[in-house]
């Protein structure tokens, strides 16, 4: 396939990594953001090419992850309502709330249905018009946009019996947030491509100057991410902190004006919880006053509830790059895929899931 | 939900700049997805698609430039070994 298997090419990854030894003098951390990537970092065994001196942190952008335990328990109590058609991405399901999950409450009658796109959650909520369809609007700024476009046909045709439970959240504050914390020893980021051709990457520049950190926007397949730390050790090397584009193919520096516009008309910038994080301020996008009648929470007249996370999960750690999933104790022993206690063990994108199906043997 | 692989676009439905579809090839799997938000899209063209939309068109130059780099440091590579 065009554009994909020549970016998996071990020959190649290995002439970047020897570009990378020859490039390295000192110790460096460098966080990738996004889950997606520490995935591929994980499954192709990209740590185990780099020099010893090389750390990658695995970073907290992982949506299933973050969303935080409250907001599933929101989503399991509209989900048991009787004439309630609740629709979500499939990996959503499984991810446990404070006593079940939705994946429970499906087995248990609860009409709970896996979307592809939000457009699909409109569309059943225009050919059931007696039941309320509501739709689990969740991840970063590259699933924002098509929540947007959802919200805006949702209000074009009219319909009454739509609504969405959101928990959009925005990956620049949640940089500011881990650099600005005392304990961060991250010296430079992989930023996250994907989320880069939305938004584009201006808003990194104040973060790399503020805080002397390269920057470089990094695409997901093996020699993208080796490309990515490549320059990022280049920087390091050379003392320079600058916001660099790897992922050119795909991300332009004003990212994709249509889905901006569409975004700013339909959400808000809201304070949001990140799941084991705890609040950052303005990393949330929440619904404008405009389509607030499409808000389940108002819609269900929900309240916040405060519930803690079970003690043993330590995945607030892991997605604040402060520890890595084997040094949790339940770790393949209590948490597994199948009986996870956190969300970072549930999703493809988390890191415990991730060291889990590649790792377990190794550690 | 943040990972997506390029697809080809292999045909294009509607001309509403909002509810215009594209069907997207990803390696012989075929899905429809809303190409509202890359206008400048048009068949044969490889797109990057999230939940359902088409969010930015894959540039070809900048494609090759991956490969450009690889070029060049193997030829430095090169030039340090025939150096004495
Ligand atoms: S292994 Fe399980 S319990 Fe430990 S941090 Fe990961 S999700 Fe939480």
């Amino acid at each position: 396939m065009k554009f994909l298997d020549e970016y998996r090419d071990a020959g190649l990854a290995r002439k970047f990594a020897g570009e990378i030894h020859r490039m390295t003098t000192r110790p460096w951390k460098i966080m990738e953001v996004c889950g997606g990537q520490t995935h591929a970092i994980v499954k192709f065994g990209i740590d185990e090419l780099l020099p010893k001196q090389i750390e990658l942190i695995h970073g907290p952008g992982c949506p299933v992850c973050v969303t935080p335990l409250e907001v599933i328990d929101k989503a399991l109590e509209i989900a048991s309502r009787r004439g309630v058609v609740f629709t979500s991405f499939g990996d959503m399901l499984r991810v446990p709330g404070s006593s079940t999950d939705l994946l429970s409450v499906k087995a248990g009658g609860g009409d709970v249905r896996i979307v592809y796109s939000p457009l699909d959650a409109v569309k059943i909520a225009e050919q059931n018009p007696a039941k309320e369809v509501v739709f689990f609007g969740v991840g970063f700024e590259t699933t924002a946009p098509a929540t947007a476009m959802a919200a805006y046909q949702a209000a074009q045709k009219g319909l009454k019996n739509f609504s969405m439970l959101i928990s959009h959240v925005l990956v620049p504050p949640a940089i500011e947030a881990l650099m600005s914390s005392p304990d961060c020893k991250v010296q430079a980021f992989l930023a996250a491509g994907h989320v880069c051709t939305v938004m584009g990457y201006e808003e990194y520049f104040p973060l790399a100057k503020k805080y002397q950190v390269p920057i470089v926007v990094t695409g997901f397949e093996p020699l993208d991410i080796l490309h990515g730390i490549l320059m990022v050790v280049q920087q390091l090397e050379s003392g320079r902190a600058e916001v660099e584009n790897q992922y050119a193919r795909a991300v332009r520096r004003e990212g994709n004006q249509p889905a901006q516009i569409l975004i700013k008309r339909v959400f808000q910038v809201v304070p949001r919880k990140w799941r084991g994080v705890g609040e950052i301020p303005q990393s949330g996008l929440g619904l404008a006053n405009e389509y607030a009648a499409f808000d389940a929470d108002k819609k269900f007249g929900l309240t916040d509830h405060h519930v803690e996370e079970p003690a043993e999960c330590i995945a607030g750690l892991i997605l604040q790059g402060q520890k890595k999933p084997h040094e949790c104790p339940a770790f393949g022993a209590k948490c597994t895929p199948e009986h996870p206690l956190g969300a970072t063990m549930v999703s493809s994108e988390g890191a415990c899931a991730a060291y889990y199906r590649y790792r377990r043997n190794q550690i | 939900m943040c990972l997506a692989i390029p697809g080809k676009v292999v045909s294009i439905s509607g001309d509403d700049p909002l509810t215009r579809m594209g069907k997207i090839d990803f390696s012989g799997v075929i899905k429809q997805a809303s190409l509202a938000y890359v206008p400048e899209v048009n068949i044969g063209d490889y797109v990057i698609v999230h939940v359902g939309f088409a969010l930015s068109k894959v540039d070809e130059d900048e494609a090759q430039k991956v490969f450009g780099y690889l070029k060049q440091i193997g030829e430095l590579g090169e030039l340090e070994r025939e150096s004495p």
